[in-house]
């Protein structure tokens, strides 16, 4: 019994070491950092000639640079669900996925941060939200509470990976040495020692129950950055609801998309198993439920009374303009995913990933039409201006600036999942010992 | 800015010698003959004048100089604005013919950007069977500004008369104020300017909004620094008809410039009313309903107006 414990202990940690990239990461990392390059070239053209090289003007003053801050800070509030929701609630089977959760939360937030400032007319100004900020903003209330879940993101996923440190810091010969450098830095002083993990677990308790409240903060205060104004599509009392609901949603389709992506990449099938896809699939499609309920809400009740200023607004989604990409986010963010996955078939790990990557494109585009169709229904007539203000379609600079940080968050993820053990080893070795005994 | 601040530190010393000459201090030369150029003698030739706390006084003419042109307010004491006003602006709709003098004025005057304005001209329609019109708009300058409320770098700001401003300095460009204001006041400087490169470089004043900067936030600033003279916004100015009305709120006067009326009456007679009241902004800007017209509603003739309506 002794041998096979310690037999497999050896085995998970050969299994869930950080390996090195193959060919396909190489040329993965390789495009992806060709998008972030070109999105840098164009930031720097924004920079020098103004936000006059998106198409964005006075009519659609905020365009995808502000659908794309709102679909990362969404993404982002996955952490907090998968880690500590998962974990208050003492559910086992989930462990495997906090790490990749906890990834994507981190990756996310820093660009969400990085995207709002891209945003700015001024960004060399950016200090002056510390030196002359007012609180009565919210954006006031989004630097402070997006900060503060960028700080505990990052420290859910320091604290657990102390014990993993440890493991690594044992096999310098395969790690290298940068990164044994790296590991020594963050983890040397781990010991493991009963104190140690008495404080670990406590501080990865008090974090778990500190994020829950912060995350929803992080959405609806967001949410709210539109709701707080009186324009038709914002003007709503539900947004915070219909925000965070949709913001778990997209955080579930893409630990989906990620669980599957590295099982494929690094060979985990036997840590990430049908089961995992079985119970994601049941989240998601509960929570795509959830969001078809607000958005029902959101559009059909304004609808049925069809006040005069969000008539134009509605119309232009359900059968105008819009329309086609209203439908296209509606059926593609939530109808078929809730079809596929409400089948037991649909929750084996192939169904469920494509149903996870439409969950995520039909959250984008759903952003997307949050923000700019709202902006062309002003409440005076748009009238006597130049004729690239009546219509809003982004320019190259802006898709190059958009996909560029799209790329950089899945290139932050795929190099925080070559330097970490994307599983986290010793809750695996725990979990086994737990098993056979 | 230095120099701008050392003539306004003179201009005030003279004031005080000027006020002590008045009150009687006598010192052994003419306080007017010791400020007066080297080398001018005096004419014998004296002026009466009324001294600032108003007393009749007797000055020789040769000493006479004309006033500076006041120097523009600092900043800072652009936000704080003038004391004991209420400024407030009437337009009468019966009188707006779509001559957009007001916006080519606040164009030229603040340098907006072509294609841009701050002073908009909308024809207006509120039923299929009511009668249209043409309704000018500014900014609405209201009481609980929006615009103010989301600013989270306190660059547009309300002043104790009444005024909303920017101050462009200041401004991150992070454009919450446009998708706030309801009204659809505020334009971007999307690229740098298109103004000369002598204007570029002087500081930015809150009070004339001059010179706009990239990447910052602009609009209607009821003309402070005109306001702050004494003196009507080049849109109320500029119109032909008549059709704005400019004033204080606690003197309970408006004018076009031709034509002064109390501001209550004229609300009450004529039934004024603000824009979008429902949203409780609060407007600064009443609207005087477009009946009895002096003009009849004559769709646009421009052709880049054409096809719009």
């Amino acid at each position: 019994m002794e041998n096979s414990n310690t037999l497999a202990s050896v085995k998970i940690i050969h299994d869930l070491l950080p390996q090195k990239f193959g060919t396909k990461g190489k040329v993965f990392i390789g495009v992806l950092l060709a998008f972030c390059l070109v999105g840098l070239f164009a930031y720097y053209r924004q920079l020098r000639y103004g936000l006059v090289v998106t198409a964005m003007r006075d009519y659609v003053s905020w365009g995808i640079y502000i659908s794309n801050f709102v679909f990362f800070v969404a993404i982002s509030l996955v952490g907090s669900l998968i880690t500590a929701v998962f974990r208050l609630a003492n559910v086992e089977w989930s462990k495997p996925l906090t790490r990749i959760a906890e990834i994507i939360a981190v990756a996310a937030i820093i660009f969400a941060s990085l995207i709002i400032i891209v945003d700015m007319g001024s960004p060399e100004r950016f200090y002056f939200l510390f030196l002359y900020g007012r609180i009565q903003s919210p954006i006031m209330w989004d630097v402070i509470v997006i900060t503060t879940y960028f700080f505990i993101s990052i420290l859910l996923l320091y604290y657990p990976l102390l014990p993993d440190l440890k493991i690594l810091l044992r096999f310098k010969e395969k790690s290298g040495k940068g990164l044994h450098k790296l590991y020594k830095f963050l983890g040397s002083y781990w010991k493991e020692t009963p104190q140690q993990i008495k404080l670990g677990d406590k501080a990865i308790n008090i974090l778990c129950i500190t994020i829950i409240p912060v995350a929803f903060s992080i959405h609806t205060v967001t949410s709210w950055l539109f709701a707080t104004t009186y324009r038709p599509g914002w003007d709503s009392t539900n947004f915070g609801a219909y925000f965070i609901s949709g913001a778990f949603l997209v955080g579930a389709g893409s630990v989906v998309v990620a669980m599957y992506i590295f099982r494929k990449a690094y060979s985990l099938e036997q840590y990430i198993t049908p089961k995992h896809f079985e119970k994601m699939g049941r989240i998601v499609v509960l929570l795509a439920l959830l969001y078809l309920y607000f958005n029902i809400n959101e559009y059909l009740v304004p609808a049925f009374k069809m006040k005069k200023s969000e008539e134009a607004h509605l119309t232009g989604l359900f059968a105008g303009d819009y329309a086609p990409l209203f439908w296209f986010a509606i059926l593609t963010g939530m109808i078929i995913p809730i079809v596929i996955l409400l089948f037991k078939k649909g929750r084996q790990p192939v169904p469920a990933f494509i149903a996870g990557i439409m969950v995520v494109v039909g959250a984008w585009f759903k952003r997307y039409l949050i923000v700019t169709p709202t902006m062309l229904h002003p409440f005076m007539p748009m009238y006597n201006v130049p004729e690239s203000y009546h219509h809003y379609f982004p320019s190259w600079e802006e898709w190059a600036i958009a996909l560029g940080s799209l790329a950089g968050t899945m290139l932050v993820i795929t190099i925080l999942g070559r330097i970490f053990p994307i599983i986290p080893i010793q809750e695996t070795i725990n979990e086994q010992h737990e098993t056979v005994a | 800015m230095t120099q701008d601040n050392n003539s306004r530190r003179e201009f005030l010393l003279a004031g005080l010698f000027a006020a002590g000459a008045a009150v009687g201090c006598s010192p052994k030369k003419d306080v007017f003959e010791a400020g007066a150029e080297p080398g001018v003698q005096a004419s014998g030739k004296k002026v009466k004048l009324l001294s600032v706390d108003g007393k009749v006084i007797e000055v020789d003419e040769a000493f006479l100089k004309p006033v500076p042109e006041l120097p523009p307010v600092s900043n800072s004491e652009a936000r704080l604005g003038i004391a004991g006003k209420k400024f407030v602006m009437v337009i009468d709709l019966s009188r707006c013919k779509n001559l957009r003098k007001c916006q080519e004025a606040c164009d030229t005057m603040h340098h907006v950007n072509p294609g841009q304005h701050w002073v908009k001209v909308y024809p207006m329609q509120d039923a299929d069977h009511t009668s249209p019109y043409w309704e000018p708009t500014t900014c609405m300058h209201c009481d609980e500004p929006p615009c103010v409320k989301v600013c989270p770098v306190d660059a547009t700001f309300k002043r104790q008369d009444g005024i909303v401003l920017i101050d462009s300095d200041r401004c991150i460009g992070c454009r919450f104020c446009m998708a706030a204001c309801p009204y659809s006041t505020r334009v971007f400087n999307w690229a740098a300017p298109d103004i000369s490169a002598e204007l570029a470089k002087l500081p930015y004043s809150c009070e004339t909004s001059v010179p706009q900067k990239k990447g910052t936030v602009g609009k209607c600033d009821f003309c402070a620094d005109m306001t702050r003279k004494g003196e009507l916004p080049h849109c109320v100015s500029a119109c032909p008809n008549g059709t704005f009305f400019f004033g204080d709120m606690n003197e309970d006067t408006v004018s076009n410039g031709s034509e002064t009326f109390r501001f209550s009456d004229l609300i009450r007679d004529k039934a004024g009313y603000r824009l979008m009241e429902d949203l409780g902004t609060k407007p600064s800007v009443y609207y005087l309903p477009p009946v009895s017209r002096n003009f009849p509603f004559e769709p646009a003739v421009d052709s880049d107006l054409k096809n719009k309506l």
